[in-house]
């Protein structure tokens, strides 16, 4: 267990990757000392599990003193779900799933012309939050991600209402965050905030860390919709005029099966996604998120309304 | 099944950046309409960091807004001002934060606003850069909002300052007009003793940031000018000023203490190595400054009491030695009183504990200051309440002297007299950038008030008067 030594010599600079690392744990660590009661929103996706590991980091040898939530849509892919369940109990954590089927059964949310269900998690959400009396949401957002989310603090304010004001957000100073709030706002923290998504496989292989196999190159039958490779699925069938072939994708991002599409990729291990992301031409969302093609302030509407 | 931490990760090669292929924080900063999102813009796409989408998008939008009139282009603001509302006024309101790489190092980048009211965004963008370019607009030369960013970078002692004598496209890249902003910018930088006392250095570049001069490569267009691009400097500044020449930290060891671990038996470690960590305690926390070695004596403030490391720990790997900034677990010998707010420092190192002390204020709250305020304060880990006993003085953003004040009204940059509820080692902000700086806090409504830099620790508490009983404020 014991590093080799370092001689005096080497220079004490940490690597971009460590830095990001220590910085992430020293954000987790903050909110677990000042909040009575965190929640960490797990998905089973790359981000969330990365963010787990932190924590597992952050807290070593003790168990991770954080609850988890998981907003179902109802259309995540059956493999992310039994991962997250499998990692779930591998750290001894407990896991509380919010649905979204349930919402739009009984009539509190109505399902969307375009069978997205990505902009209905956010009523559920605030809900959990609710019920949980949860002061504070870890998320595992980074702000390379979006331009609405490049704007966006490491703790960042919520009202009672869950949602943010981007023209009014506390200053962050240095790194001490300021998590003060009024009975019935709640703090969202994003421990890896400043990653990029090339920092998260690097770190994904560093680490070791196991993932849904679907971020891996996969034979599944897919078809084109808006640029993109849509699985078929119950929830996603293609249309009459749409073809469907069988060809070898990945996942850069998993989400709603009903709006995430696949990228072509022969990259089936860690090290080959790693080098796939390091010349890739085109954003992660911009090559497989229907829902911030609906307009080009998509995700800054949906963020004001208290989505993750 | 048992979660196994993979301790591969952290060997000294890991840990360690090989030369400088390590992150750089810089910021923009300057007056409104300078061009900073669009230096910004500029350098991104021109070291081949944006990507098509982004670049699609971007281009779709400029041409529906008509930019540059009929002969087209990219308005590369739009790559940072990503809100609703700062297009359509066509101003940065918040920091954006942009990710990108050159084969000589990594970058963070926080393009903030230059309008007044947006003040307090550039500050949280300065806070934690190393270096901030200055954007001037050549036509305008200093103005009031460029000084005011000035004084802040000058108290912030941010390591490196960079002004880039932008719109030198409309001077027709004329010398004689770029020398005479050089020249007041020397002039505004010496005064505020930016790159004169011992921190900071200043370089200043003419650039035109909409037509891409001397931004990531030198321009033919400014023959006059010998010096590096934007990008050739960026990536040569070195990294923090605080090391010595072989890279040693030169500050003393500091870890607030974020809380103490002590499973007590819940333990994420394989059950037959269980009953090892039953008594575990340790003291997480990021270095703040300095480096620390198994065997060191350390000494803990509050309480003054001394001990020995014995381990380091960072999530299962036993380190022998740890610095900043990295988030680590200490072990002790000794069973100190040590809780959420402590410090932990290199023996004999730490100042003596007071209740008063000094400080420069940058006031973010339209809410005024008055003098006799109650506050909270946030040092590193530690919060507790406070009060603004006197306002000393201002600083007079015209002449750059500070003149007599009794309020600080929002973005003023004034100086306060502090007393704490509890003995504190305050240490000067000029001496550890991290110990001495803080957080002023509304008590109530829990805004974050002011920046605080402390200039001076007050007189030390008398030694044994057993008065520790301040107030603390649980979070
Ligand atoms: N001719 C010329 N115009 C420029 C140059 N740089 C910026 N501009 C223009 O100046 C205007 C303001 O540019 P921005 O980049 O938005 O300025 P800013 O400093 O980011 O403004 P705030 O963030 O709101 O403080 C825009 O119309 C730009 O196109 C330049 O080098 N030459
Ligand atoms: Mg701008």
């Amino acid at each position: 267990m014991r590093a080799p030594p370092m001689t005096t010599t080497t220079a004490h600079r940490l690597s971009e990757l460590n830095v990001l690392e220590s910085e992430a744990i020293h954000i987790i660590r903050e909110v677990v000392a000042e909040f009575e009661r965190p929640v960490l929103l797990f998905s089973g996706g790359k981000d969330s599990v990365v963010v787990l590991h932190l924590a597992a980091k952050a807290f070593w040898p003790g168990k991770i003193p954080i609850d988890l939530l998981h907003v179902d849509t109802g259309h995540n892919f059956p493999e992310v779900l039994e991962f997250r369940d499998k990692t779930v109990a591998a750290h001894g954590v407990r896991l509380t799933v919010a649905k979204v089927e349930d919402y739009i059964s009984d009539g509190r949310l109505a399902e969307r012309a375009d069978g997205t269900r990505n902009p209905l998690q956010t009523l559920p959400l605030l809900d959990a939050i609710a019920a949980g009396r949860h002061d504070a949401v870890f998320g595992g957002a980074r702000r390379d991600e979006d331009k609405a989310r490049a704007k966006e603090r490491i703790l960042s304010l919520r009202d009672e209402f869950g949602q943010w004001d981007p023209r009014n957000q506390r200053p962050e100073l240095w790194n001490l965050y300021n998590g003060r709030h009024t009975v019935g706002q709640h703090v969202r923290a994003f421990p890896i905030s400043n990653w990029t998504e090339l920092n998260v496989w690097r770190y994904i292989e560093r680490e070791q860390i196991e993932l849904p196999p679907l971020y891996y190159a996969h034979e599944r039958e897919v078809y084109r919709r808006d640029n993109m490779w849509r699985a078929v699925s119950p929830v996603s069938p293609p249309r009459a005029d749409e073809t469907v072939e069988t060809r070898t994708v990945r996942y850069r991002t998993v989400g709603d099966m009903s709006c995430t599409g696949a990228v072509d990729s022969l990259a089936a291990s860690v090290t080959d996604v790693v080098r796939e992301v390091g010349v890739s031409t085109i954003t992660e969302r911009g090559a497989t998120r229907a829902d911030d093609r609906i307009s080009e302030a998509a995700m800054e509407d949906r963020k004001k309304e208290g989505y993750f | 099944m048992t979660l196994t931490i993979d301790t591969q990760a952290n060997t000294a090669d890991d840990i360690v950046a090989t030369g400088e292929g390590t992150l750089f924080r810089f910021a923009t900063a300057g007056s409104v309409d300078d061009g900073k999102s669009t230096l910004v813009g500029r350098l991104l796409h021109d070291s081949k960091a944006i990507l098509a989408d982004q670049l699609e998008a971007v281009t779709r939008t400029s041409n529906e807004r008509g930019f540059g009139g009929d002969s087209g282009g990219i308005d590369f603001a739009l790559l940072t001002d990503g809100l609703r509302a700062e297009r359509e006024q066509g101003i940065t309101i918040d920091v954006a934060y942009r990710y990108f790489a050159t084969p000589a190092r990594s970058f963070i980048l926080a393009d903030c606003p230059g309008h007044v009211q947006y003040t307090r965004n550039m500050v949280t963008g300065a806070t934690t850069a190393d270096a901030v370019i200055m954007l001037i607009d050549a036509r305008k030369g200093v103005l009031e909002q460029t000084r005011r960013h000035l004084s802040v970078v000058a108290l912030l002692r941010v390591p490196h300052v960079i002004v880039a004598v932008n719109k030198i496209d409309l001077l027709d890249y004329d010398e004689a007009a770029y020398r005479e902003v050089e020249a007041s910018v020397r002039l505004v930088t010496a005064e505020l003793g930016v790159g004169s006392l011992g921190f900071g250095d200043v370089h200043v570049i003419p650039v035109s940031a909409l037509v891409g001069d001397n931004v990531v490569d030198r321009s033919e267009r400014t023959p006059w000018y010998d010096g590096p691009s934007l990008l050739e400097l960026l990536e040569t500044l070195t990294v923090i000023d605080d090391r010595d020449a072989s890279g040693r930290a030169t500050e003393a060891f500091r870890l607030p203490v974020q809380l103490v671990l002590r499973p007590q038996g819940a333990v994420s470690v394989a059950p037959e190595l269980a009953d090892s960590y039953r008594d575990y305690r340790a003291y997480a926390g990021q270095v703040a400054s300095g480096s620390i070695k198994v065997g060191d004596t350390v000494s803990v403030e509050p309480g003054g009491g001394t001990s020995t490391v014995t381990g380091i720990d960072f999530a299962g790997v036993d380190l022998d030695e740890a610095f900043a900034p990295q988030s680590i677990a200490l072990r002790l010998a000794d069973d100190l009183d040590i809780a959420r707010g402590a410090v932990i420092a290199a023996v004999d190192t730490l100042p003596p504990v007071t209740r008063t002390l000094e400080a420069d204020l940058f006031w973010l709250d339209p809410r005024p200051l008055a003098p006799g305020a109650r506050v909270l304060v946030k040092f590193g880990t530690t919060l507790m309440q406070a009060l603004i006993s006197d306002v000393t003085g201002r600083l007079d953003l015209t002449t750059l002297g500070v003149e007599p004040a009794t309020t600080l009204a929002v973005n003023d940059i004034g100086q306060a007299s502090i007393r704490l509820s509890r003995d504190l080692p305050v240490e000067r902000y000029a001496q550890n950038r991290r110990s001495g700086a803080f957080l002023v806090i509304h008590p109530q409504d829990g805004a974050t008030l002011a920046a605080g830099i402390v200039t001076a620790p007050g007189e030390p508490t008398r030694a044994g008067d057993g008065s520790g009983a301040g107030s603390e404020v649980s979070p």
